[in-house]
Formats: C-alpha cells, structure tokens, sequence
C-alpha cells in the first residue's frame, strides 16, 4: 500500500481547473519528483495534500497510509506526519531559530539539524526567524526545521527557488537525510536537474500527471518538450 | 507580614529579583501606594524621594560621566484593592552619564485602583538611558494606568524606553509620552500590550526630531481579544535635516476586539525623512499554516505568534 496515494482528485477555483482528475502515489521513504512548469498545479496540489485552508479536493480521494484524510485539519495531518516547507516560507516577529526549530518538542537539541542545512548553529540559534535573515537563511531554516521535524511524508514546494546554485548540494543533502531517517519525500520542482535525484518522478502539466517512471527519463522527456507537446486536455505525446 | 515585603513578594511573583533591594551597590527606590517603603542611592546618583499632599515626588541624578554598572530599580505598587498613586518624577542624566533603570508597576489586587506618573527626564549630551517599564495590574481588570513622560535628548545621547503589559488584565491603560532628540541622538519607544476582557489600550506616543541627524523609531506591539480595544497614536515630526524616524505599529485582533492605528508622519524639513507602517488584523494565516503544518494546533499558533510579537 502506498503511504500517500492520490486518487482521481480534481480542483476547481472558480471557473479555473486547476486539478484534473489527478492521480499519484507515493511509497514509503522513496523520493518522488514532481517536475512541471509553472502554473500546471504543482502547489496545488502540495496545499491539497497538506490540507491548507480553502483547499479542498472538488472530486477524488487523498489516502494516507491508506485513511482518507480529505476532511483533516491541516494540524491533524501534521500529527499524521506529514509537513510542508512552502516555497516562500514566512517569517515571525520574536521567534527565535532555536525555538522555531523546537516548537514541537522543547526537548530536542536544533544545533544539528542547522549544521544539516550549511547554517553554523552558533551564528543562527539566537537569531529571530524575522526580516533580518534572507530569504536563503530562511529557506534553509526552513528545510531545518522540516529535518527537526523527523515527518512520514515531506512536501518541499520549490526548494531551490531562491536558493544559489552552489546551495543546491545542501537541497539534496536535506533530501538524502529525509530518506535516509525514512521519510518519503515529494519533491516540487521545475529544474530537471533536482529531480534527477529522486527514486522516481513524475511530470505534471494542465493539472494531469502525463508522465510517470524513472527520475531520468521523465526528465528527459520534460527537458525536451515541457508542456508544449500536451494538448488541450492535459494528455502528453509519448511520455516513455 | 509588612507592605515591603507584600509588594516584594509580589515583584517576585511577577519576575523581579528581590535580591536587588538588599544589594548595596544598586540603588532603588519602592513605594505603596503614596509611602514611600524604601530607597538607596550610590556613588555617583543622587535619589531624593518625598510624600507629597498630592503623592510621591522623586528626583534621580547620574553625574556627569558616572556610567552604571547596575540597572536602577523602581517598584510601585498599590497593595489595596482600592486606592491611587500619583508619581512625580524627575530623572536627569548628565553629560556622558549612562544609566538603566528597570522599573516594576505592580497591583496584584486591585479592583479600583489608579495609577499616574508625571515624568520628566532630561537626557544630557552624550549620555546615555536605558527604560524599561513592566507593568502587571491583577487579573480583575480594576486597574486606570496614566504615565506620562516628557523626554528630552541631548547632542549625541540615547534614549531606548520599552514598556510592557502582557500579563494579567490592563484595566485602562493611557499611555502618553513625548520625546525630543536633538542633534544625532537617538530614540527608541517600544510598547507591547496584551488586552483582554474588556480592557481598553490608548497608546499616544510622540518622537520630534529636532536636531540633525537624529534618529527615531516608535515599535508598537498589541495583541487584544474578548471585547478589548486599542488606538495607538504614532507621531514622528522631522524637523532638521538629515533626521529619520520610523512608525511601526502591529495589532493583532481576535474575537469581538476592535483595534484602530493612526501613524501621524509629520515634515517640516526637505531634507528629512519619516516613514510608517500599520499592520492590524487577525493572525496571519500564512503563519498559522505554517505553524500547524508543523504540528500546533489552531490554538498553540495563535499562542505562540501573540507572544512573539509581543517578546
């Protein structure tokens, strides 16, 4: 049984489709891409999973360890185990990284899991998680506090938005740590590159996921053509 | 047990160290109500306190270049349920003088009390003052606070004055503080407030610009629920060249609240500059996902924003 298994779920905002008839699955501790340009649904779909206000399937099923949780607080999938380090995270006025890094368990040390980003602990833990940092430091924090978090399934909405290229090795790094301590990761991007480390990929366009399988091939095939080849109802060409 | 040891029983219930009071090398002053229960100075301030007709009127002096070690400790307090406190109080730091003062307002029991203080603090070339107010009024909102403060800062000096109500009920609360920095001093007013009940917050507080170069940020922090109220004033006028000032006011609101902001940015001089920013409302929901994505319920991220904001 997969851990999250997304059955046929449609959104709708409005007018707009965001979500059409969608279907993934993600196993226990594998990592799985999720490659796609932008406006094709890829947040969407992360908010959908981890049960953001005023995001609701319109039709379909979100499974988790094979329980319906469509109908769950965002908290209470949280409890489940899973999280989400948004795209653009948020700061907060008078939080510390040390607490940021402990809101859910005062006990643990957060040192470590700073280091695991590239952030010198001794510099950080007494920052505030406010505007003095920059968007880098906070995204690292970020992906900290996900790794302090030790979840089942890991949504990372565009980590390496805003990052520099020489940061990338810490993004697969965060990823590799997340596998490694058993976690299951989606991982939203639209660099090819950063999917090329996951267990295994998928490609969505329109709201569909047209292409599935190997992380090198559905790179390929979305370096190659993207989403031009998909047509007006989100069904790609040939995808291998 | 004697009203010294209440109001330090109390003090020590709210945070404060009553260990102060017995040190020699810090000076202090403690009163209840209109008597004065204790006071020390040390080398290099004078503290003069007396019982007036109308209340208690206070002098404090830091010398010239005397720059002390130990924070300056002022306890208030009205043990009773009913009574006032009327405060005068005169504080002059003189040339290159440096001095903290950690000032306790306390009223564990009030259910009809009022509480005024008059300062007047003269800030000296190049000194130095740092202000710390922490007020708890009791848990029966029966409590009418009125300080008021006239500040004037000298060529070169600082003034950082911070004043917090963030536990217990506030009752009524009127904040009125005005400050005048002169040549390429620097103040800074910060003011975080949590209101419950029907607890009403009136937040005045005015920074005037006068010399070049001088530099003034007002910081507003105010977190209110139940049927709570606020209306923070932040005046800043640049008036010389060269001179910036900052209003930044925050008000979180929840349940039947009503909070109002009126940044006031005042010019008078091109080559000045004051800016403002306002920001009331209910929690970000941006921070509140984020915080239960990682495991808090509604309840424990709304907790922990309010006393972010309000650390």
């Amino acid at each position: 049984m997969p851990l999250l298994e997304i059955k046929s779920v449609s959104y709708q905002a409005g007018a707009a489709k965001i979500l059409d008839d969608l279907c993934l699955s993600v196993e226990g501790a594998e990592v799985h891409a999720l490659l796609g340009t932008n406006g094709t649904g890829k947040s969407t779909l992360a908010y959908l999973i981890a049960g953001c206000e005023g995001y609701k399937p319109t039709a379909g099923t979100i499974l988790f360890d094979g329980r319906a949780i469509q109908t769950f607080k965002i908290h209470e999938r949280a409890q489940l185990g899973i999280t989400m380090a948004w795209q653009e995270p948020v700061r907060f006025e008078g939080i510390s990284v040390a607490q940021y890094l402990t809101l859910k368990n005062r006990e643990l040390n957060p040192a470590p899991y700073l280091a695991m980003v590239g952030l010198e602990p001794r510099r950080y833990l007494a920052r505030m998680v406010d505007r003095s940092l920059s968007g880098g430091e906070r995204k690292r924090i970020e992906l900290a506090s996900i790794l302090a978090l030790h979840p089942r399934l890991a949504i990372f909405d565009e980590p390496d938005s805003g990052i520099d290229m020489l940061s990338i090795h810490d993004i697969i790094n965060v990823i590799n740590i997340c596998k490694e301590n058993g976690s299951a990761v989606l991982l939203i991007t639209h660099r090819e590159e950063i999917a090329l480390i996951a267990d295994k990929a998928s490609q969505i366009c329109r709201g569909k996921i047209v292409c599935s399988g190997p992380p090198a091939k559905v790179a390929a095939y979305y370096k190659s053509r993207q989403c031009l080849t998909c047509d007006t109802e989100g069904r790609a060409d040939g995808c291998p | 047990m004697d009203a010294l040891e209440q109001l330090m029983q109390a003090f020590a219930n709210t945070g404060g160290d009553r260990a102060v009071l017995a040190d020699s090398a810090t000076a202090h002053l403690v009163a209840d109500g209109h008597t004065i229960l204790s006071s020390r100075a040390i080398e290099g301030i004078e503290v003069e306190a007396r019982e007036t007709a109308s209340g208690i009127s206070a002098t404090v002096r830091v010398r010239q270049g005397v720059r002390l070690t130990n924070p300056v400790h002022l306890c208030f307090g009205v043990l009773h349920k009913r009574g006032s406190q009327n405060i005068r109080m005169d504080v002059h730091l003189e040339k290159n003088a440096s001095a903290s003062f950690i000032a306790h307002c306390i009223f564990p029991g009030a259910e009809q009390v009022i509480h005024a203080m008059d300062a007047v603090v003269t800030i000296g070339e190049g000194a130095e003052m740092r202000y710390s107010e922490t007020h708890f009024h009791g848990l029966h909102g029966g409590v009418e606070a009125i300080p008021k403060a006239v500040v004037s800062v000298g060529k070169n000096g600082r003034y950082l004055g911070e004043f917090n109500l963030i536990t217990g009920r506030v009752g009524r609360l009127a904040i009125d503080y005005a400050v005048e920095a002169h040549e390429n001093a620097v103040v800074e007013l910060t003011a975080r407030v949590f209101g419950h009940g029907r607890d009403t917050i009136e937040i005045k507080e005015k920074v005037v610009l006068a010399g070049e170069n001088s530099r003034g940020l007002i910081k507003t922090r105010v977190a209110i629920e139940d049927e709570a109220s606020a209306e923070i004033t932040g005046i800043t006028e640049g008036n010389a060249a060269g001179a910036r000032g900052h209003v930044d006011c925050m008000e979180i609101v929840k349940d039947k609240a009503v909070a109002s902001a009126i940044p006031v940015v005042r010019v008078t001089n091109p080559l000045a500059k004051v800016t403002h920013e306002a920001a009331i409302g209910s929690v970000d929901k941006r921070q509140m996902e984020t915080l239960m994505v990682h495991g808090l319920s509604p309840e424990e991220a709304v907790e922990v924003i309010v006393k972010g904001i309000l650390s």
